[in-house]
Order: structure tokens, then C-alpha cells, then sequence
């Protein structure tokens, strides 16, 4: 269908031009956002106005100014080259804990779903299982056997969030599984895998954009956590929640350290949630 | 809707009649003050009894609804509060004016009113939820709530829309009796039949204007606006089979016929589809199995219309199921063209499917969201049509076929209407070239307008491409329009069969006889003959 | 007859309940138990190390007292099998560095964290609810702005929200203490801290519930009853709505728990966090493992309330 292929192009070309004039302002300011520090996680010193690792020893604890944006640190470091310094380290471990969240899920909620019966009530009892660990305590318990590190983080949140994941899906895959047009799809002859592949995944992954997005703000608040704790990465490094943990000494006479960090979490998330949920609607069909 | 006036009486009913979107609705909602928040309601005289109800504010207003005006709201399953004991509704309005000075009176009351509306063992059926009645109690219970503090006017939106027709036919009865006690009764309805048994007075309404008000018989016999007419003549009617009920063209194919069957008749004998003894049994959530189908059997010939008719719960749906072959029957068997077909394993039925095709009553959910319209048909060609020149040749003359533009091709199934939505889905249904479809009431979601466009062209369609029709509805008057012969359902058996005008002249059985007695018809002088109506 | 076969039904559904949710701690416990030995070197050379306090080779005969003590030297069946034998007998093992069995260590702090995740779940019900009843389903400015404000709360990180309540309300404006103690006045700002992210979740879902119910044809009859506009928010759809926040209130006890541990940090209260981070910086497998397999056994107890709770409130849902 060569011909409905290439009007089908043209059109969605249109229609991603009417949707893009469509977007909210909200959504506008949500990408500027996001575009910011991933342009941070990526190559830092674009962004940076000093050298987040320099100690200063003459302006310790500066608050904010023209010189210091987001004011100084005990060492007279930059906070907010230190922040744009430790997005890449955040990002990462927010990324790389949905993704591996989310391929947990998948696997067990795909699996679930299909298949079904008592191997279904076994995997969904196993997610129970999961569920009713705390994220939190999970990762300490992770931190706390293999020692502070990205990887640890990583881990401990993505095993912490998957069984969110793995329910949703199975829950997904289920409901298009019974859907009337996978029967449609049956009666007109088709065979199983073919519809597998052309209905039941592709709809059952439809809300998982979104929920990415939504993930990815999440984990990175949940890794903040555990650094907050004094429990993640090893300093220097100037990973988003070890500035909130290194904050909390100096927070009642120097506010910005605790502030500033805080700001940048709650923006990047607060993003990632307009974003994400925005997605939500559209793929809904409520826009 | 705007410009709308009349004006209602003591112990008269007016109805008001249109299609969805017609603004019936919202009209009947405004007179209670409930029209919605973004609705605004500007109104040169809206009195009751005397009082200007434009100029109350919200107290008094409160005090109007449920003393003075009833409200009966379509859909009885929503239309009580489905956590709360169906007595407390109904006593709410008794207690929020202060009617009854102790509990043990609103209970009094409460299983009086029930009584009232006929509800039998009123006292147990006060204490339980809603969905543990039937559709005919709730209905019930909701007009008791609404005649709770003896209102002088009672409003029913779309009172029996979603009632078995026997069911219905006692509902009307009930709001007879209420109008007869000197009620003035305002009643919405897209049903012309449920309207001409109990209006004296008819508003027609479309897109929000009224397009034409009288009595009823003068509408109903002498209609002067277009509108008006057409919707009287799209009421499935008794008229001989093939007469048009749409004021559209038939549907013409641009090129010949495209012949369904490349066999010719005489490679399989004249029944295509033909089923013995069919059981299915379900297990019910309570974990007790229930008969849906208990021992059916059919035929259905080339180039014949089977109608299904039953009331809800007789086991048509789950008839069609078997018939498609998507659920296994428990006993019994279906043979497919003169061979096996239930009793095959599902890869050997695969190749056949094709033959025989199916339309849902809500086409929506049938579609994969995602796809385009192009894309919908497409996927169900016949896999011999290799090319994808001649795959989209093929997509445009089947929507030629079913009255829809080339335009739609990349439209997805949300940005259709309803009627384009089961167009579509008959241009799916046709595609693989069938010798059989099976119709789950597929016209039973659309307003009586696209109703009858809709079956006009099945009917042309089944000329053209030499097709058998499996065609299941709870509407008598759509199966009357378009069967050859008639199959009626209950409870999982088959009451009666026989061809057309044997069940519907010549009723055999107790149960096909009340089933047409309670069809409301529009039994009133020019359009005596006209009698049609809905299980 | 008919009231002894409801009854019936109850008790047979707590006991379906009960064996479900002594399957999950039971499951728990084997995560917990197969986490310990996973755990990479030597677990008696770690606790070697972590008594001495340096870093180094310990002897053979040490490291065999320590491996009879915790009979790490059994059979890992034998070792599964008395682990499991133990949490029956409410013994979870000891602490690797307080050489003190578990339950005590977590029984002397866990009071003031349940308290503090109680109380903010009480606070989160009805934060939300109030928002909910008097805004939703309102075209104006303040429903906008109150959805708003849930999805910043359910965005912010609650420790760090929690700090900058320290400073604002005890510190700058020193209208409640900074070290609370446990006194009640204390209790406040660490619950606000915590319910203000919870109510942001149970916000939006009991909000967009009741937005919904709102258009709902029952609602539409109260209101033509008569009913007045709180009449129908409290009586008809409130019930409606809350629904879906029940459900969610299950799952929400393990993010109040884990949220409660970063709270008491950042309010120095005493409770499980101290404990946890002490005994996770320290590598204290069993403290940390205990304390899971607790917070575990407190989920599944909050999520037969929770089912309970739907039950009392949903009428239709029958007890299979």
C-alpha cells in the first residue's frame, strides 16, 4: 500500500506540525527543562561558570551572587557547577535504573500475562513478594552487600520500582489480550504470533512511554534518597543527592546548600512528570 | 439547543423525540436547573405553577426538585447510587424535605412506594443494592424515587431504553398509570413506538431546535417537516423485505460485482452453515456453571438471512461465538460449507476463517486503536492479493462499497463516526470476500437514522456479493426488515423457528406471541400498519 | 442459617487472606535468606573485621569460632531450614556487629517510625479529602491550581521538603522545636513532611475519581432530589471516590516506611532509620534483612486492613 503509505507520511507530517502547535505552554517550559540538563549530563563544562571540583578556600559559604550563582560551598566550591557537574552522574543512574526496572517488567509481565494460569499465579505472587519490600530498604539492603556505588544504585532502584512496572504491564497485556479486536483479529484467520506481534504488544507497550518518563524523575528522587542518607556514591563526586546529604550540615546558616540541589531534583522531575503525563493523555486519546 | 418552548399540563404527556445530540437531554435537565456547568441557560419564561423558576436561586431551587418536579434519568444502572441500598435512594428525597418524622415511617414509605411501582417482596428489595435487581426493578425503583414526595410533574429520560421489550412494555404501563393520576408527565425518548403509545403531545427536536410540535396524533399521521418524516420512515417497519428505509442511493459498486464465492453453488450443498445440538456452559463468578446455549441447532442456506431474536440472556451472543467458531462448544458441532469446523484444531479452521466473517454490535473496540482505517481493511484482504497497488485499489473500492471516501483512508477508528465506524467495519467484514456473516446486533448502538442507512446497505451489499446473513438483534423490528427466516431465542433454547412471516404472523408459541405483544407500535390510524417495535 | 453462612464466608476468606500473606513474608524471608548468602567474601571474615575494627587476614581458628557461632559452617538447607524456624519463633537472627538478636534492635526503635507513618497517612487522608471535596470538579482557577500543587508534592522529594519546613517553621520562625524528641508537638512537622508527597498521589486519584462521579447519572438524581451541592460530595461521591485511594493506601505504607527513614534523618527522631543506616554503613546484613523482612510483615497486615476497609466501604464486592 505504497500510495495509503505515503499520504499517511505526508499527513502525520501535518498533524505532528497541528499537535506541536497544540503542546501547552507547560510542556514548552517542562522540555526547555529536560533539554538543560541533558545538555549537562552530556558535556557539563558548556554549561558550567567555574570548575564544580576547584576549592576556594577564600570564599567559603558565599551566597548567591552574580559571581556564584547558586552561592559557594564549605570549600568555596561553585554549587552550580557542581550541580550541572553531577547531573550526568544522575541521569545515568535514572536512566539506567528504569531501564532496567522497566526490562524486568516487561519480561515478567509480558510472561504473565500470556502464558497465564498457575504459571501466572505464581510470577504475580512473586511480584507481591517484591511489593511489599520498600524500595528504600531494598536499596540499603543492595548498598549495604555490595557497597556504595553507581552500580549499586542502579540496581537497587531498578529492582525496587520493577515490580510497579511488571503489574502494570501484565495488567496491559491482559486487557488487550481480551480485547475485542485481538478477536476480530483471530476470526479474520490470522495466526496466533502474528497477532501477538501486531496488536498485542504494540498496545500493551503503548502507555510505556510515559511511564518512563514518569520513572526516570522517580528513580533519580529515590537515588537522591539513599545519598541523602550518606549512603551513596563516595564524594567528590557531586552526584545530586550527596550535594543534599552534604547540605544538611550547613542548611540553618547556608540555605543554597541545601536549596540549590534541591531546586535542580525537583525541576528535572517536575519535567519529566509534565512531560510524561502529557504523553499519558495523548496516547489516551484525551488530546 | 436554543428557542425551545411548551408548555406541559396536569394528567398530559409530552414527549420530546430526536436523535443523540438532538439536545432532548439538556432541554428536559434545564427545566430541573441541572443543565451543567458549562452550560448556559438563558430562558425568556420558565414558570411552574406560577413561580418564575429563571429567577430562584440555589436554595429554593432545591426545594422544586423532588417536591414539585420528579426526575427519572436514563440508564437505571447509573441512575441510583450503586453502594447504597436501593431504599436509602429512594427515601433520600423524603428525608432531605423533611417528609417523615421517624425512620420507622421512611421505611414505612420507602416499601410503600416500591409496592406502588410494583416491585414485588418491596421490603427485602429495599435493603438490597442496585445491581442486585433486575433491569425492570431498578427502573422501577428509580420512578418510585422520583414519585417520592408526589411531584406534579415527572420527568423520564429515556425511561425503557435499555429494558427487554416485555419488560418495557410494563414499565409504560407504569408511567401510563402515574399520568392518569393527574401527573404531568414530560418524557424524552428517541423511540417513536414508546412514545406514540403514551404522548398526547410530541416535540421533535434536531440539533437543538425543535423542528416540529403537535399532538401526537397530528405528528404522527401528518408529519410536516422532513425530519420528522424521516424518522418515521427509518423505524424498521413491517413493510415488504427490501424496501428502503434510508433516503440514500443504494449502495452501486463502481465495477461488477465482486463474486464471493469462486465455487459454485453445486460444490456444496445449499445449507453453508449448519450447527447440532450446541451446549455451551459458563462458569459463573460465584463458581456455579450456567447453560448459555443449551441445545441448539440451525441451518443456515446460500443466500439467506438467518434472524436471531431474543431478549437479554438468551444466549444469541454465545449462539454466535460457536457459530464463528471463537469459543468451543461443550456438545454438539457445527459444520462449516458441508464440512467439519468446531471440531478442527484452530491451525486447520486458519485458512477457512476467511469464509466467514463477522460485525460487532460496538465497532469501536473491534479496531486496534492504532491503526488507520486504510490499514484496518487492508489486513483483512484475501492474502492472494499480493501487490500493494492492487491491495489499495481494492481498500477504496471496498469503501466505495460501503458509501465512504477514499478521505477516511488514514483516519484512526476514535476520529469516525458512529455509523462511518460500522461502515468500516462491514467493508472488513467483506473484504476476505465471505459466504457467511455472522451480525452480533450491529445496528443496535446507532440512532434510528444511521440505523436504517446502515441496514439498507447490508441488504444491498448481501445482494451484490451473493452472501448468507447469521443476523442477531433484540430488535423484532429489524429482524422482521431483513430475515428470511426467523430463529427465536430464550434462556439458551430455541423457542421457535420458521420463515419470516410464519413467527410473525402466525405465532406458534406462548412466548413469541407476548414477545410481539409488547411491542409498543405506532398504532395510530395512517400508520396502523406500521407496527414495529424492540425486544 | 443465612447469617451463620455469611459468617462462614468471612472467616473462610481471613483464612485464604491470612495464608496469602504468610506466603509473601514466608517468600520474603527466603529473598532475605538467599541476599545473605550472596553476599560477596567471607561473611565471618566481615565480622572479623567489623568487631576489630581494621582490615585483616584473620586467623583460621578465628574465623572457625565465628563460622560455629552463626553456623555459617552447616549445610545451606540446614541453614534455610533454622533461618525459617527462627522468624516462626520470632528470632531473626543476630546482629553481625551488636552481636544482639535482630528483633530486639528493630522491637526497641520500630515504635516511633509506625507511629510517624500512621500518623502521616492519617494526615495524607485528610489533606487529600478536604482539597478534594471542596475543589474538585469546579472550573476555576483554584481546582487548577490544586492539581497542580498535588503533582509538585508528589514530585518533591519529602526529605528535602522536610528540611526546608525545619528551617523555615522550627528554625527561622521557631514556632515547633528542631529536636522534637517523640513529644506529640514533635511529631508534627515530620508527619506534614511525609503525608504532603502522599497526599500529592492520593490527591490526584481521589481527585480525578471525584471529578468523575460528579457527572455520574446518580448523582445527577440526588441533585434532582433536592440534594444540595455538599450534600452530594459527602454522601454519594466522596464514598465513590475514595475507593481507588484505599487500594492505593496498601501500597503506600512501603513508601511511608521508606519515607519515614528519610525523615527521621532529617529531624534526627528516633526510630528505624538510625538504625538502618548505622547497621547498612556498617555492613550489618542481618539488621538490615530483619528490618525488611519486618516492614514486609507490615505491609501484608496494612493490605488485609486495606482489603477489609474496601470491603466495609464497597458493599458489592463479595468475600471469595
Amino acid at each position: 500500500m505504497s500510495r495509503v503509505g505515503d499520504w499517511s507520511a505526508c499527513s502525520q507530517l501535518i498533524e505532528a506540525s497541528a499537535i506541536l502547535r497544540r503542546i501547552p505552554l507547560r510542556v514548552h517550559v517542562a522540555l526547555i527543562v529536560i533539554g538543560f540538563f541533558i545538555v549537562a549530563a552530556i558535556a557539563p563544562s558548556l554549561l558550567q561558570t567555574h570548575d564544580p571540583l576547584a576549592i576556594d578556600l577564600t570564599a567559603p559559604l558565599q551566597a548567591p551572587s552574580f559571581a556564584h550563582w547558586f552561592g559557594t560551598d564549605q570549600s568555596g566550591r561553585d554549587i552550580y557547577s557542581r550541580i550541572v557537574e553531577g547531573a550526568g552522574q544522575s541521569l545515568t543512574i535514572g536512566l539506567g535504573a528504569t531501564a532496567l526496572s522497566i526490562g524486568i517488567g516487561l519480561v515478567f509481565g509480558i510472561i504473565a500475562g500470556l502464558v497465564g494460569g498457575a504459571f501466572d499465579h505464581v510470577l504475580s505472587r512473586l511480584l507481591d513478594v517484591l511489593f511489599a519490600l520498600p524500595t528504600l530498604f531494598l536499596a540499603l539492603l543492595f548498598v549495604c552487600l555490595f557497597g556504595p556505588s553507581v552500580l549499586t544504585l542502579v540496581i537497587a532502584v531498578g529492582v525496587g520500582t520493577a515490580p510497579g512496572y511488571a503489574r502494570m504491564i501484565r495488567g496491559q497485556v491482559l486487557s488487550v489480550k481480551g480485547a475485542p479486536y485481538v478477536e476480530a483479529a483471530k476470526a479474520l484467520g490470522h495466526p496466533y504470533p502474528r497477532i501477538l506481534w501486531r496488536h498485542i504488544i504494540p498496545n500493551a507497550m503503548s502507555p510505556l512511554t510515559a511511564m518512563m518518563t514518569l520513572g526516570v524523575g522517580q528513580a533519580i528522587v529515590w537515588a537522591a534518597g539513599v545519598a541523602f542518607l550518606g549512603l551513596g556514591v563516595a564524594p567528590p563526586a557531586p552526584e545530586w543527592g550527596a550535594l543534599l546529604n552534604a547540605g544538611r550540615n550547613y542548611v540553618i546558616f547556608a540555605w543554597w546548600l541545601e536549596i540549590m540541589p534541591g531546586i535542580a531534583v525537583v525541576s528535572f522531575a517536575l519535567g519529566l512528570t509534565v512531560v510524561g503525563r502529557y504523553l499519558q493523555d495523548l496516547l489516551e486519546g484525551k488530546i | 439547543m436554543r428557542g425551545v418552548s411548551f408548555s406541559l399540563q396536569a394528567g398530559r404527556c409530552l414527549a420530546i423525540v430526536g436523535g443523540s445530540g438532538s439536545g432532548k437531554s439538556v432541554t428536559s435537565r434545564a427545566i430541573v436547573g441541572l443543565a451543567g456547568r458549562r452550560a448556559h441557560v438563558h430562558a425568556r419564561q420558565l414558570t411552574f405553577a406560577g413561580t418564575d423558576l429563571t429567577a430562584l436561586d440555589d436554595r429554593s431551587w432545591r426545594r422544586v426538585r423532588g417536591k414539585e418536579i420528579g426526575f427519572v434519568l436514563q440508564d437505571a444502572l447509573v441512575a441510583l447510587d450503586p453502594l447504597r441500598p436501593v431504599g436509602k435512594e429512594i427515601g433520600e428525597a423524603l428525608r432531605l424535605h423533611r417528609a417523615v418524622a421517624s425512620s420507622e415511617e421512611l421505611e414505612r414509605r420507602v416499601v410503600a412506594l416500591l409496592e406502588l411501582v410494583g416491585v414485588p417482596e418491596a421490603a427485602v428489595k429495599a435493603r438490597q443494592l442496585p445491581h442486585q435487581l433486575s433491569g425492570g426493578q431498578r427502573q422501577r425503583a428509580v420512578i418510585a424515587a422520583a414519585l417520592a414526595l408526589d411531584p406534579r410533574i415527572l420527568i423520564a429520560d429515556e425511561p425503557t431504553t435499555a429494558l427487554d421489550v416485555t419488560v418495557q412494555a410494563q414499565v409504560l404501563g407504569l408511567l401510563e398509570e402515574t399520568k392518569l393520576r393527574g401527573k404531568a408527565l414530560l418524557l424524552i425518548s428517541h423511540d417513536l413506538a414508546v412514545v406514540s403509545r403514551i404522548a398526547d403531545e410530541v416535540l421533535v427536536m434536531h440539533e437543538g431546535k425543535v423542528v416540529e410540535h403537535g399532538s401526537a396524533d397530528q405528528v404522527f399521521q401528518d408529519p410536516q417537516h422532513t425530519y420528522t418524516r424521516q424518522l418515521l420512515d427509518a423505524v424498521p417497519s413491517a413493510r415488504p423485505r427490501g424496501s428502503r428505509r434510508s433516503l440514500l442511493p443504494a449502495a452501486r459498486p463502481a465495477r461488477p460485482p465482486l463474486r464471493s464465492q469462486e465455487q459454485s453453488p453445486s460444490t456444496f450443498p445449499s445449507v453453508v452453515l449448519s450447527a447440532a445440538h450446541l451446549v455451551k456452559r459458563f462458569k459463573g463468578p460465584d463458581g456455579v456453571l450456567r447453560t448459555a446455549v443449551d441445545g441448539i441447532s440451525f441451518e443456515l442456506r446460500s443466500g439467506e438471512t438467518l434472524g436471531v431474536v431474543g431478549e437479554s440472556g438468551s444466549g444469541k451472543s454465545t449462539m454466535a461465538r460457536l457459530a464463528l467458531a471463537l469459543d468451543p462448544p461443550d456438545e454438539g458441532a457445527v459444520l462449516f460449507q458441508g464440512r467439519a469446523w468446531t471440531t478442527l484444531t484452530e491451525r486447520d479452521r486458519r485458512a477457512r476463517r476467511r469464509a466467514i466473517s463477522v460485525i460487532y454490535q460496538d465497532p469501536l473496540s473491534s479496531f486496534d486503536p492504532r491503526w488507520s482505517v486504510g490499514h484496518i481493511i487492508s489486513d483483512s484482504l484475501a492474502s492472494d492479493v499480493e501487490s500493494r497497488d492492487e491491495r489499495y485499489e481494492r481498500v477504496v473500492e471496498l469503501l466505495d462499497l460501503v458509501g465512504l471516501s477514499p478521505a477516511l483512508l488514514d483516519r484512526r477508528p476514535l476520529e469516525l463516526s458512529g455509523g462511518q465506524r460500522q461502515r468500516v467495519a462491514i467493508a472488513r467484514a467483506i473484504a476476505p470476500r465471505p459466504a457467511v456473516i455472522v451480525c452480533d446486533e450491529p445496528v443496535s448502538a446507532l440512532d434510528v437514522l444511521i440505523q436504517a442507512q446502515v441496514l439498507d446497505l447490508l441488504t444491498d451489499l448481501k445482494a451484490h456479493l451473493n452472501m448468507s446473513y447469521v443476523f442477531i438483534s433484540h430488535d423484532l423490528g429489524v429482524i422482521r426488515q431483513l430475515s428470511d427466516r426467523v430463529m427465536v431465542m430464550r434462556q439458551g433454547r430455541v423457542v421457535e423457528t420458521g420463515t419470516r412471516d410464519e413467527i410473525f404472523l402466525n405465532p406458534r408459541t406462548d412466548y413469541t406471541q407476548r414477545l410481539l405483544a409488547a411491542v409498543p407500535s405506532l398504532a395510530r390510524g395512517g400508520v396502523a400498519n406500521r407496527s414495529f417495535s424492540r425486544v | 442459617m443465612r447469617v451463620n453462612s455469611a459468617a462462614h464466608v468471612r472467616i473462610g476468606w481471613l483464612a485464604g487472606r491470612f495464608v496469602s500473606a504468610a506466603t509473601v513474608v514466608w517468600l520474603a524471608a527466603t529473598f532475605t535468606f538467599l541476599v545473605q548468602c550472596l553476599m560477596p567474601g567471607d561473611r565471618a571474615q566481615i565480622i572479623i573485621n567489623m568487631a576489630s575494627g581494621n582490615v585483616g587476614e584473620a586467623s583460621p581458628a578465628e574465623l572457625a569460632a565465628v563460622n560455629a557461632k552463626y553456623g555459617f559452617d552447616q549445610p545451606l538447607v540446614l541453614q534455610y531450614g533454622k533461618y525459617i524456624w527462627g522468624i516462626l519463633h520470632g528470632d531473626l537472627g543476630l546482629s553481625y556487629q551488636q552481636h544482639r538478636p535482630v528483633l530486639d534492635i528493630i522491637a526497641e526503635q520500630i515504635g516511633p517510625t509506625i507511629i510517624l507513618a500512621v500518623a502521616a497517612l492519617i494526615a495524607a487522608w485528610v489533606i487529600a479529602v478536604l482539597t478534594t471535596v471542596l475543589v474538585a470538579g469546579q472550573d476555576n482557577m483554584w481546582s487548577t491550581l490544586l492539581s497542580g500543587i498535588q503533582v509538585f508534592l508528589a514530585t518533591v522529594p519529602p526529605y528535602w521538603l522536610a528540611t526546608i519546613l525545619l528551617v523555615v517553621f522550627a528554625v527561622q520562625l521557631r514556632i515547633v522545636p528542631v529536636i522534637g524528641g517523640n513529644s506529640p508537638i514533635g511529631l508534627v512537622l515530620p508527619t506534614i513532611a511525609l503525608a504532603l508527597e502522599l497526599s500529592g498521589f492520593l490527591g490526584q486519584i481521589v481527585r480525578s475519581e471525584f471529578t468523575r462521579v460528579l457527572e455520574q447519572p446518580f448523582v445527577i438524581s440526588a441533585r434532582a432530589r433536592g440534594m444540595g451541592e455538599l450534600g452530594v460530595r459527602f454522601r454519594h461521591v466522596l464514598r465513590h471516590a475514595a475507593l481507588p485511594g484505599i487500594t492505593l493506601s496498601g501500597w503506600a505504607i512501603g513508601k511511608l516506611l521508606s519515607g519515614a527513614i528519610l525523615i527521621e534523618a532529617v529531624f534526627a527522631r528516633q526510630g528505624l532509620g538510625g538504625v538502618l543506616v548505622a547497621a547498612t554503613s556498617s555492613r550489618d546484613v542481618p539488621v538490615v534483612s530483619g528490618a525488611i523482612l519486618i516492614s514486609a510483615g507490615l505491609f501484608t497486615v496494612t493490605n488485609m486492613l486495606v482489603d477489609l476497609t474496601y470491603r466495609f466501604v464497597d458493599p458489592r464486592i463479595k468475600m471469595t
